[in-house]
């Protein structure tokens, strides 16, 4: 197994005419949580959006390898199914798909790409009960369709509950944290610590420390304007919140 | 950001399994339509002498009729005398009573199994069509058992033609409308159901249409009636052969609850829809009404409407009994050039009527589709109440959604609601599917059975199956 999950070179990235990402260089091994922070507009969210293959960027040079894939070349249902996971910042409501029958799509999807055949019914829902479980979710929110009327602090349950159910090789919690009280903080950073294992690893966007005091990360990056001006280890969580982004 | 249109738009056609052509021998009568056409048709059928009056009166009456154009329908011009009103597959002269083996490998083949030993016991009875005369019906004599009559109207004709005589056109009278007057005197086959009094109809009941002959029209004609304290749960289906030139299909359907019966009523409308240039399809030009005339009556209409070039349809009904009450609950789907132009009329006469009714439409490519419906409540119809919902959804940039409700209420007792939304499949919902593996065609599909859930809902448990697919092979294509 190759011990480089993720390999990002020199990535730049565009909205529209806008360049967003100039110039990303990131090394991430299996088994590691790297953190990335950084001030609003510095490039984070369209990182993760990037990694996904939201259909939204243009990717204009650079490359990026997953488990020594080329990953820019797949679509992202492709990533997906490759063990790539990202938790939304602004999860998405569909209405009239219910949970279950959104994961069930989901699970279908991944395994007849992986070439097995569906989950039987059981199997099925004795999976749903144990990780929602796992993340203190209501059994009753499986018949809810997914997101609709969900509070904040239920959304960001409900994608770690995905999470679980996918078990990705590689998660993006993008600013996942974000307004989130201290007992849903206590969920997320239990979802992410119980999935640490040595053949995966976990990118942790976020503005703030806070939910890294539950999630200890290996690296912890500054992205800023399009790249990333400083990395080292937890402690450099400590010097931003102490002192801000502009000493980057 | 990308056009959502370099996204969603791209349309190409969607696949339609159903639209091959069966090889068989026919039987025609000559292209047109004129009082002797109308005698040919009346006379193969062995009809009685007033039968064929009431045709040549509806004929009559349509000769002085003007095509509706209110429909938000681009229609095409339609020559009624290049239309051929009869076609029957030929019948084996040896075995008048078997079925040709070439149509039970048609319908065996549209999943409709006319060979009752294959069905599950009990599950549907299927009177099974075939242009324009009935093949067979299935499971008549396990009906009969219980008084249930269920066979083709030409039958009904011939074997209860005082029941025939009693109902027919009291619901849709001949002169209601231009299509309904043609269809009253053409009408070849359709189905006749007559559930007693006080029975519960122990298997859903079916109707399966299929037009396959060349240049012909097809106008069924189908009569129900719920005798007191009865209930009956009835579905239909219909296919077409693909084909560049567009068919006519004009049916009558007319259904009589009366007192403290009940009918639920489930459309499955999978005509061809034409290809993506808009060539060919059926033109779908029908109308459906029910009468609950007893007190506490109650009809179901439920519809899936993927099919057909131009849909024109408004399954009614009339709540003339003191506490009756319908609802109507349609998924309405247009794809590539398609157009559709359906609703519902609720006409409140008695106490205490209640409707409801919720329209799903679903537009893509750049197709037309058009919500339609009246909510009339008479000056007795007190307390009376009706809730509508009408909404609307978009995928891609180059299709139409329009909504066209009307109210009239003559009573002040009378409660009336009405809401409506408009709304797109977004790109960040798709995104969010495609980010959890699941590909763009089968998110569509997703989404659109979530939004349709509703109405899927309500379909008998067979047909739920069918329309969730149904609606996915519908917009195959429509997601590039």
């Amino acid at each position: 197994m190759q011990d480089i999950l993720l390999n990002i070179k020199g990535l730049h990235a565009s909205a529209g005419e806008k360049e967003i990402l100039k110039g990303v260089d990131l090394e991430i091994r299996r088994g590691e949580v790297h953190a990335i922070m950084g001030p609003n507009g510095a490039g984070k969210s369209t990182l993760s959006a990037v990694l996904s293959g939201k259909p939204d960027y243009a990717v204009t040079a650079g490359s990026v390898t997953f488990a020594g894939e080329d990953l820019l070349a797949m679509s992202p249902e492709q990533r997906s199914w490759a063990g790539l996971f990202l938790s939304f910042q602004y999860p998405v409501e569909i209405p009239g798909v219910t949970i279950s029958a959104f994961m069930k799509a989901a699970l279908a999807a991944r395994r007849k790409a992986a070439g097995l055949g569906e989950l039987s019914a059981s199997e099925f829902i004795t999976l749903m009960k144990e990780k929602m479980a796992f993340v203190g979710m209501d059994p009753s929110f499986s018949k809810r369709p997914v997101n609709v009327g969900f509070s904040g602090g239920e959304k960001k349950r409900a994608e770690i509950f995905q999470m679980a159910m996918l078990d990705p090789v590689l998660s993006i919690l993008d600013e996942t944290d974000s307004g989130l009280d201290v007992d849903a903080l206590k969920v997320v950073a239990d979802g992410v610590n119980a999935m640490r294992s040595p053949d995966k690893a976990t990118i942790i966007i976020t503005h703030y420390r806070k939910l890294l005091e539950y999630v200890r990360p290996d690296r912890v990056h500054v992205l800023k304007a399009g790249r990333i001006v400083c990395s080292g280890g937890e402690e450099l969580a400590d010097v931003i919140e102490n002192e801000g982004f502009d000493k980057f | 950001m990308k056009e959502e249109g370099d996204i969603i738009g791209k349309i190409t056609s969607a696949q339609y399994k159903e639209g091959f052509v069966t090889d068989v021998e026919q039987e025609f009568v000559p292209k047109g339509l004129n009082e002797d056409i109308i005698r040919t048709i009346s006379r193969i059928k062995d009809e009685p002498e007033w039968l064929l009056e009431f045709r040549l009166d509806a004929f009559r009456k349509w000769q002085k009729m003007e095509k509706p154009s209110w429909g938000h329908l681009d229609l095409p011009p339609i020559d009624f005398q290049d239309i051929i009103y009869y076609a029957a597959p030929k019948k084996d002269s040896e075995r008048p009573r078997e079925i040709d083996p070439k149509l039970q490998e048609t319908f065996d083949k549209l999943g409709i199994p006319l060979n009752e030993r294959k069905v599950l016991a009990g599950v549907v009875a299927v009177d099974a069509v075939f242009d324009s005369v009935s093949v067979t019906t299935t499971f008549r004599k396990t009906l009969a058992e219980k008084g249930i009559i269920f066979c083709s109207f030409s039958e009904a004709v011939k074997e209860h033609p005082d029941l025939v005589r009693k109902y027919l056109a009291t619901v849709v009278p001949s002169g209601d409308n231009f299509y309904a007057a043609l269809n009253s005197a053409v009408f070849s086959d359709g189905s006749f159901c007559y559930i007693p009094r006080g029975v519960r109809c122990p298997m859903e009941l079916s109707s399966y249409f299929r037009i396959n002959a060349r240049g012909t029209g097809q106008f069924e004609r189908t009569l129900i009636v719920a005798d007191e304290d009865s209930y009956v749960s009835y579905m239909e289906g219909c296919t077409a052969p693909m084909r560049d030139e567009q068919q006519l299909h004009a049916a009558v359907v007319e259904i009589i609850v009366e007192k403290g019966a009940d009918v639920k009523y489930s459309t499955v409308q999978n005509w061809y829809p034409g290809d993506a240039e808009g060539r060919g399809g059926i033109l779908n030009l029908v109308t459906k009404r029910g009468l609950c005339r007893g007190e506490g009556s109650h009809l179901s209409w439920t519809q899936v409407e993927t099919g057909s070039a131009i849909t024109w349809k408004y399954p009614s009904t009339i709540l003339r009994g003191d506490n009756s009450s319908s609802e109507f609950y349609s998924v309405a789907l247009t794809n590539n050039l398609q157009q559709a132009d359906t609703g519902t009329k609720m006409v409140h006469v008695g106490r205490n009527t209640k409707s409801r009714i919720v329209s799903k439409g679903i537009s893509a490519g750049k197709s037309q589709n058009s919500y339609r419906g009246l909510v009339a409540i008479g000056r007795d119809a007190a307390g009376a109440r009706n809730y509508s919902q009408c909404d609307s959804l978009l995928i891609g940039p180059l299709c139409g959604a329009h909504t066209f409700p009307v109210i009239r209420n003559s009573c002040p007792s009378a409660v009336v609601e009405h809401e409506a939304t408009t709304s797109k499949i977004s790109e960040d919902q798709l995104f969010y599917c495609n980010q959890r593996g699941i590909p763009p065609e089968d998110a569509v599909g997703l989404i659109v059975g979530g939004y349709a859930r509703e109405v899927l809902s309500r379909l008998p448990m067979e047909f739920a199956v069918e329309a969730r697919k149904l609606l996915s092979v519908s917009l195959e294509g429509a997601v590039g």
